[in-house]
C-alpha cells in the first residue's frame, strides 16, 4: 500500500477531473461559498429583500449595540450554550457506559436510545411541546403526584429550559455512539490495575475512563457547543416565532431569520448579527481547543 | 493476568457434548461474568431511560389513536386509547393537504439523496485519485464549505434563489444542500482507502477513467455510499430552517414546515397535530429499524452533523 512508489497515471483527458469536480464545486462555490461572502459583504451595507443597498460601513454594528433585542438574543444564545453543553458531554458517556457491555438486548437498547437523533426537530419540537403544555401528560402527572402544574411553555426562563432539555434529550443518543466508540478504545488493562489497587467504580470512572476519553469530551463540547448556539427550532417552536413573552426568548439565529426575511427584510443588518454569529461560534471552538491543551500541560 | 482472561476459553469442552459454546451464560464484552445484582441494575437503568426516550414517541401515537369524545387532559392521564381510531389520520388530511405534503417531503429527500451521491462520489473520487492542477485548491474549498455555519449564511443563499427565481419551488429547497461537502471529503476519505495497485492494473489493461471509477472504485466503497444516502435523506427529509424560508406558499410546504402550519394554526386539536408528527416520524423510524448500522457508521464518519 505504499502509494508513493506507485508511478503516477497521467495520460488522462485533461478536462476530465474537473468534469468529476465540476457538479460538486459549482454547488458548493454558488450556494455555501458566495452566501458566506455576501454575507461578509452585505453585513457593511443596508441592503433590504427588494433595494440593492449601499455601502454604509459599520452602521450596522453600531446599531447592534444599541438594539435590546440583539442582546436579548445574545443573552439567550449564550445561556443555551452554557446550559446545554455541559450536559451533553456528561449525559451522553453515562449513557454510553450503560449500554457498552454486551448483555442480551443491548442492541435493542441502543437503537431505542438513538431514535430521538432520527425524528425531525419539528416533530421532536411538536411533540414535547404536547407534553409541556399546560393540561399536558408532564402537567398531569405532576398534579396527579400532588406537585401542581408548572406553566413550562409560558414562562420566560422556563422556557428557555424547557428548549434547552429538548436540545439535550434529541442530543443523547448521537453523543453516545460518538462515546461508546471511544470507549472501545480504553484499554482493559487500565480498569483492570485499578480494581486490583482497590478503586470502585465512581474512582475508576474518574481516574481511567474520563481521562482515556478526553479527546472525545472536547469533540463532544466543540460540536454541541457551537451546535448550542445556533439554536433555532426547539426555541422557535416551543416559544413560538416571535420567540415567547414580549420576545424575551429569541436566540440570535431566530432574529436573523426574522429580521432578514419577508419583502421588508433587512438582508444587510441580519447579516450583521450573522457575521456576529460566526464569530462567536470561531472563538467557541477555539475556547474548547485551548481549554483542551491546558488541562493536557 | 492474560491467564486470567482466557481461562475460560482453555478450559477443556466435556467430551461429550463438544458442540456446546463455550462462552459464560451472560459476559461483558471480555468474557467476563457480571454479577446478578449488578445485571439487574443495569435493566433498571436501561428501561428507565428506554421510558424517557420511546415515551414521549409512544403518548403522541396513543394521543393520535384518541377519539373525540375521550379526555385526552385527564389528570392522572389515560396512557391508552379507550377506542383507539383512525379517525384524527383522515381528519388532518381534511385540514391540510398532508398527502401532498409527504409527497413534497419525499421529492426533496429522494433528489437530495440522488445528488448527493452523484456529486459526491465524482468529486470525492476525483479529489482521491486524479491528478490535476489545482486539486489542492479544490480540496480546500470542500473543507472550506464544510466549516460555514449554515444557519450563518441563510439569508445570503435565500438572496441567491431570489434572483436565481427559485424561491418558493422544490427546486430552490434541494440546490444549496444537494452535494454537501461533508459528503464529498466523506468519499474523498473513502477512496483514499482504497489500495491504488488495482486501478493501477486497470490502467494498464488500458481501463479510462471512467471505467476504472465505475468499475472499480466505486464498488469498493458502497458502505460510505450508503451512509452517505441514508444521511441526505434524513437531513432533507427533517430539515426545518431553510425549507422555513425558501418556501411561503403553502401548496409547496414539505412536511416538517406543513406541521408547523399545522401547529400554528389550529394548535388547540391536539390529536390532528399528534396524527401529523406520526405521519411525519413513521418513514424514518421504519428506515432506521431497517439499516441501524449505516446510521451508526455514519455518526463515525461524520462525526459534524449535529
Amino acid at each position: 500500500m505504499a502509494t508513493t512508489a506507485v508511478p503516477r497515471v497521467r495520460r488522462q483527458l485533461p478536462s476530465s477531473p474537473w468534469l468529476f469536480a465540476a457538479p460538486g464545486l459549482l454547488i458548493t462555490g454558488a450556494f455555501v461559498l458566495y452566501p458566506f461572502v455576501s454575507t461578509l459583504v452585505n453585513a457593511f451595507t443596508d441592503r433590504r429583500t427588494l433595494v440593492p443597498g449601499e455601502f454604509v460601513g459599520l452602521a450596522n454594528f453600531r446599531e447592534l449595540l444599541h438594539d435590546e433585542m440583539f442582546w436579548t438574543g445574545l443573552r439567550n444564545s449564550t445561556l443555551y450554550v452554557l446550559g446545554v453543553v455541559p450536559a451533553l458531554i456528561v449525559l451522553p458517556l453515562l449513557l454510553a457506559l450503560l449500554v457498552q457491555k454486551n448483555i442480551p438486548g443491548i442492541t435493542f437498547f441502543r437503537s431505542a436510545f438513538y431514535t430521538p437523533v432520527v425524528a425531525s426537530i419539528v416533530v421532536v419540537g411538536l411533540i414535547w411541546v404536547w407534553l409541556l403544555d399546560e393540561r399536558g401528560l408532564v402537567n398531569a402527572v405532576l398534579e396527579t403526584v400532588g406537585a401542581g402544574r408548572i406553566g413550562f411553555l409560558s414562562d420566560q426562563w422556563l422556557l428557555l429550559l424547557s428548549a434547552m432539555a429538548v436540545t439535550v434529550w434529541k442530543g443523547l443518543g448521537y453523543y453516545m455512539i460518538i462515546y461508546l466508540a471511544a470507549l472501545g478504545n480504553v484499554p482493559r488493562e487500565l480498569h483492570e490495575a485499578a480494581a486490583v489497587d482497590g478503586a470502585g467504580p465512581v474512582r475508576r470512572f474518574l481516574s481511567v475512563t474520563v481521562p482515556a476519553v478526553r479527546s472525545t469530551m472536547v469533540l463532544v463540547g466543540a460540536l454541541s457547543s457551537v451546535a448550542a448556539f445556533k439554536v433555532f427550532s426547539e426555541v422557535y417552536l416551543l416559544a413560538g416565532p416571535s420567540g415567547g413573552p414580549a420576545g424575551e426568548d429569541t436566540t440570535l439565529v431566530m432574529l436573523v431569520q426574522r429580521t432578514g426575511t419577508g419583502l421588508t427584510g433587512r438582508v444587510g443588518y441580519a447579516s450583521a448579527i450573522s457575521v456576529v454569529v460566526f464569530v462567536v461560534t470561531v472563538a467557541l471552538m477555539l475556547l474548547v481547543l485551548r481549554a483542551d491543551r491546558r488541562e493536557e500541560s | 493476568m492474560s491467564v486470567i482472561e482466557k481461562a475460560p476459553a482453555a478450559r477443556p469442552a466435556p467430551a461429550k457434548r463438544p458442540e456446546t459454546p463455550r462462552r459464560p451464560r451472560i459476559a461483558d464484552e471480555h468474557g467476563r461474568r457480571i454479577r446478578v445484582w449488578e445485571l439487574a441494575l443495569r435493566y433498571v437503568l436501561l428501561l428507565a431511560v428506554l421510558a424517557l426516550t420511546i415515551g414521549p414517541f409512544l403518548w403522541q401515537l396513543s394521543t393520535s389513536l384518541k377519539g373525540p369524545t375521550e379526555d385526552i387532559y385527564s389528570s392522572p392521564p389515560r396512557f391508552l386509547p379507550g377506542d383507539p381510531t383512525l379517525h384524527n389520520y383522515e381528519r388532518v388530511a381534511d385540514t391540510i393537504p398532508v398527502w401532498d405534503y409527504a409527497l413534497n417531503s419525499l421529492k426533496v429527500a429522494a433528489a437530495n439523496v440522488v445528488t448527493n451521491c452523484v456529486g459526491a462520489a465524482l468529486a470525492g473520487y476525483a479529489l482521491a485519485r486524479l491528478r490535476y492542477r489545482g486539486r489542492r485548491v479544490a480540496t480546500l474549498a470542500f473543507i472550506l464549505a464544510m466549516l460555514v455555519p449554515v444557519e450563518g449564511i441563510v439569508i445570503a443563499q435565500f438572496t441567491t434563489m431570489r434572483e436565481l427565481g427559485l424561491n418558493n419551488t422544490l427546486i430552490g429547497v434541494v440546490l444549496p444542500g444537494c452535494v454537501s461537502a461533508l459528503n464529498v471529503l466523506l468519499m474523498r476519505n473513502a477512496f483514499l482507502g482504497l489500495p491504488y495497485e488495482i486501478e493501477e492494473a486497470a490502467f494498464v489493461d488500458g481501463a479510462n477513467v471512467w471505467q476504472r471509477f465505475l468499475r472499480i472504485a466505486l464498488p469498493s466503497v458502497k458502505g460510505t455510499l450508503a451512509v452517505v444516502a441514508i444521511f441526505a435523506f434524513m437531513g432533507a427529509w427533517d430539515d426545518f430552517l431553510w425549507p422555513l424560508i425558501v418556501l411561503s406558499d403553502p401548496s409547496k410546504f414539505t412536511l416538517t414546515i406543513g406541521l408547523n402550519y399545522l401547529h400554528g394554526t389550529f394548535a388547540n386539536d391536539e390529536r390532528l397535530v399528534a396524527a401529523g408528527t406520526i405521519i411525519a416520524v413513521a418513514p424514518l423510524i421504519l428506515l432506521f429499524a431497517c439499516l441501524q448500522r449505516y446510521f451508526f457508521r455514519g455518526v463515525g464518519e461524520g462525526a459534524v452533523k449535529g
